[in-house]
């Protein structure tokens, strides 16, 4: 090392000689590289989930495809610094809120109508520029040896109930979290959203970074209830069986908004110049084939009329889903103040 | 002849000759690269400053004066300072037994206690809450940032430390010093650059980290910056917010600086320094051990154990070993890369730093460490901003990547050049200048040999903290490329933590490679 390190200049050469060798692309190449002729997706969802769909539609469709995997707010961001010069075709998200934001940044394509009205219009954009493609609801996660279903609340705003003092668990600065909020906000008012967080924050609340996280909480017992999306109990049951994984879920009744379904979903850029090949990848993923996976795969709810969910999980229609306009969750900003307000975050 | 480290007071200084020195012309030579390297590392202001004006003075106030903006300034800073200073503790009290005592199996734990560095700290917070689930707050932040960033004191102190000239320390055990006295009133003096050096990389990556404190639960600045970019995806408020950390940044090194004293650190005598007797431990050896353990323990074995039990208890174990193997090769081109460079951008700073004094000198290495506190996904946002305008063909390729690690990492290899050149002794550099050589001369054939262990240690953390390195190899990454950090990340984000510990365990084989070589080279420089 040392003897490297006496030809300082000659290793700085070297530097220079390996990072413009790595320009001419020899960096990437390590990894498979990209296709400058590939479909560029950006996805917010994970590589696990993602990529055997992926690998499907490019068998049937012969289009080549590049996806760029990472957090949905990062990707996000980052088509919104990357602005029209985007290397990027197809944007698909985890959460309908980051679908909004690039809406009214105006970077999103409209949609074909023949591709919306294949999901309820409950579960699309107003404005058609994106599409849901699997829903999850919110739940209350419950310890078995702490409580009884039956002892398990109707809504979210029994929970504040001095019976609960320190036995709940949320994770206020997750997204989905944030989306059941501005859903209260919207279904009953900016009063009464503001005036449950206090409560809760009153009644001593429990927050953890992210839903798994409250899950665990939930399973060692550190909180009885937990409200989170109903597929995280899904995947950790597939994971480790049922059996190991101590705590079960109750989905509200009667239109609580603590039911609330909210959406991951797709949207062609604007600008894009593989568009006919972007709008047939959104296309794709609305497939009876593909909406099979999302069940199968994540344990989601298709939207896609006449797909069954998996086995356990109550179908859609099923839900008592409260009534609300998907687009106008938009308020994200609002309700981030109140959160914070309220000293949960 | 060689006499003990000689107090060199600011400007006046030590004899005729040395006065010169101070006035001397800074050579060009090193001034050039050294403000490249400063604009490199200054490229994410361009961009704050950008977004931080768009909306005019009124936003600016208006973020600026939230009462929650100063409340968490606060509780930023003093998790910064709690930590730093456990680090200082932790980081010198570990290289002093294993450089200068007889510790059984010192080359061993040389090696074990610099791994907690391969533990990126969103994987030790995981792990730690994954075990104990009340694990959180203040407390639990504060233990977990302080065992994963404690190395960055360790490792310049274990290359100060076996560059110190023993007969200092002679001289004071001959004039009647206790070895611990000895060690606290000198050998402590002589490392000082180097674990100041340290402490300050660790306040500064405290003040960035972001995935630790939010696991953790302990609310701090950077959540700001994250819930401001989620909230509105407006650029804007979270620029501003970004600003706040660099000035906090240019504040502590301010601070900094003026602690750094103006001591000369260097042997003045002829000839090279000889090796070290080490210090029998007699009657503490337990105690020491039981220290290193501890520390090693809590910072190694707990996230081990907690990834030994994912693989035991999960079913998507299967491990895709050209998944693994390439994510591997991906990471270790990148951080080697990512090393190389920033360096090489280091050196020029690093030797002025360490030898020159001045507004000049000073400006540039504060401007190197401008960033250090900005949150990985402000870098690589600003990063995203300036190549897709101006560098288009090399958006979202590897040089992009390379260079934000570089922004990111400059002054962990800042500090180790020039905690490294201060040791060396200025007077066999002016020796070669007489004798004829060039500035560039000498710098290849005094200076940077005297200085390359320190160099190499630098060069290793850089590597090491490139390949743990999450939300810029995210972001700039060329599509497709996968590093052991994104697929750990992706894993875990799935709550596939048997199908992530596989990433985690080959991060922390790939990342013991390195260190066992520093320790294995002290090792064999002792023996």
């Amino acid at each position: 090392m040392l003897s490297r390190l006496r030809a300082l200049p000659s290793s700085v050469a070297l530097a220079v000689v390996l990072v413009a060798a790595a320009v001419s692309g020899c960096g990437g190449d390590a990894a498979g590289g990209l296709d400058e002729s590939a479909l560029v997706v950006y996805s917010g969802r994970q590589e696990a989930l993602v990529k055997p769909l992926i690998e499907r539609f490019e068998k049937e469709t012969g289009i080549k495809v590049s996806v760029r995997y990472g957090n949905t707010a990062q990707l996000a961001a980052q088509l919104i610094e990357e602005g029209e010069r985007t290397p990027a075709d197809v944007y698909f998200s985890q959460d309908g809120g980051a679908l909004g934001a690039l809406a009214r940044e105006g970077r999103l394509e409209r949609l074909p109508d023949s591709l919306l009205n294949t999901v309820p219009a409950a579960y699309r954009a107003k404005d058609g520029t994106w599409v849901g493609t699997s829903g999850r609801s919110r739940v209350i996660a419950y310890n078995p040896d702490k409580a009884a279903e039956a002892d398990v609340p109707d809504s979210v705003f029994d929970l504040t109930d001095p019976k609960w003092r320190g036995k709940v668990g949320i994770a206020p600065s997750n997204a989905s979290f944030e989306a059941f909020v501005t859903a209260i906000r919207v279904l009953r008012g900016d009063d009464a959203a503001r005036k449950w967080l206090v409560d809760m924050k009153a009644n001593g609340v429990q927050t953890f970074d992210n839903n798994i996280l409250t899950l665990n909480a939930v399973k060692e017992g550190v909180v009885t209830l937990g409200l989170i999306n109903h597929y995280y109990w899904y995947e950790q049951v597939a994971e480790e069986g049922e059996d190991k994984v101590n705590a079960r879920l109750k989905f509200l009744p009667g239109g609580d908004p603590g039911a609330l379904v909210n959406v991951a979903g797709v949207a062609v850029l604007k600008g894009s110049d593989r568009a006919d090949q972007a709008r047939r990848f959104a296309e794709y993923l609305l497939t009876a084939d593909a909406q099979r996976y999302f069940a199968e795969q994540t344990k989601e709810y298709p939207l896609v009329a006449g797909v069954p969910t998996v086995a356990d999980l109550p179908p859609l229609d099923t839900l008592q889903v409260p009534e609300i306009d998907l687009s106008d969750l938009d308020t994200l900003e609002q309700t981030l103040t109140m959160i914070q307000d309220a000293g949960l975050t | 002849m060689s006499a003990a480290a000689l107090p060199v007071s600011g400007d006046e200084c030590y004899g005729t000759h040395c006065h010169s020195r101070v006035r001397q012309h800074i050579p060009s030579v090193l001034v050039v690269p050294a403000a490249v390297a400063a604009a490199v590392a200054l490229l994410p202001l361009i961009y704050l400053a950008v977004r931080a004006s768009e909306d005019g003075l009124g936003t600016v106030a208006d973020v600026l004066l939230r009462e929650r903006t100063a409340a968490l300034v606060l509780r930023s800073l003093a998790l910064a300072g709690t930590v730093t200073a456990i680090c200082l503790v932790v980081g010198v009290s570990l290289a002093g037994l294993v450089t200068r005592t007889r510790l059984p199996a010192r080359p061993v734990w040389a090696v074990l206690v610099a791994l907690p560095l391969a533990v990126p700290s969103y994987v030790a917070a995981f792990t730690w809450l994954s075990l104990f689930p009340r694990f959180g707050g203040f407390l639990g932040a504060t233990l977990v940032l302080s065992l994963v960033s404690y190395p960055y004191v360790y490792l310049p102190v274990v290359a100060a430390l076996s560059r110190i000239d023993p007969a200092h320390e002679e001289v004071a055990r001959a004039l009647g010093r206790g070895p611990l006295r000895t060690f606290l009133s000198v050998t402590a003096r002589q490392v000082r650059p180097a674990a100041a050096g340290g402490a300050l990389l660790v306040a500064l990556y405290v003040l960035s980290d972001f995935g630790a404190v939010a696991m953790l639960r302990y609310d701090v600045f950077t959540r700001v910056i994250y819930t401001s970019y989620r909230s509105s995806f407006d650029p804007t408020p979270a620029a501003i917010l970004s600003c706040v950390l660099v000035a906090i940044t240019v504040l502590i090194l301010w601070g900094e600086i003026r602690t750094r004293g103006s001591r000369a650190y260097a042997r003045l005598g002829a000839g090279a320094a000889r090796q070290h007797r080490p210090a029998p431990l007699r009657g503490w050896t337990a105690a020491a051990l039981a220290w290193c353990a501890l520390v090693v323990g809590l910072a190694v074995g707990v996230p081990l154990v907690a990834i030994g039990y994912w693989l035991a208890r999960g079913s998507s174990a299967g491990i895709d070993v050209g998944e693994l193997a390439s994510a591997a090769v991906s990471t270790l081109a990148v951080s080697a890369l990512g090393a190389l460079l920033t360096v090489a951008l280091a050196l020029p700073v690093g030797a002025l730093a360490g030898r020159y004094r001045g507004r000049r000198v000073r400006l540039l290495e504060q401007a190197a460490y401008a960033g250090h506190a900005l949150p990985g996904v402000v870098v690589a946002l600003s990063l995203v901003f300036l190549s897709v305008r101006y560098a288009r063909p090399i958006y979202q390729e590897v040089p992009v990547l390379v260079l934000a690690y570089a922004v990111l990492f400059l002054p962990a290899a800042v500090a180790a050049v020039r905690a490294s050149v201060a040791q060396c002794p200025p007077a066999l550099e002016d020796v070669a200048r007489s004798l004829g050589r060039t500035p560039g001369g000498v710098l290849r054939s005094i200076t940077v040999p005297l200085a390359g262990p320190g160099i190499a240690a630098g060069a290793v953390l850089v590597f090491l903290t490139c390949m743990k390195e999450l939300p810029a190899t995210l972001l700039l990454r060329p599509t497709g490329m996968e590093t052991l950090a994104t697929r750990l990340w992706s894993n875990t984000e799935v709550g596939a933590y048997a199908g992530a510990a596989p990433f985690a365990v080959a991060l922390l084989l790939l990342a013991a490679l390195p260190t066992a070589l520093l320790g294995h080279r002290w090792r064999t420089r002792h023996e």
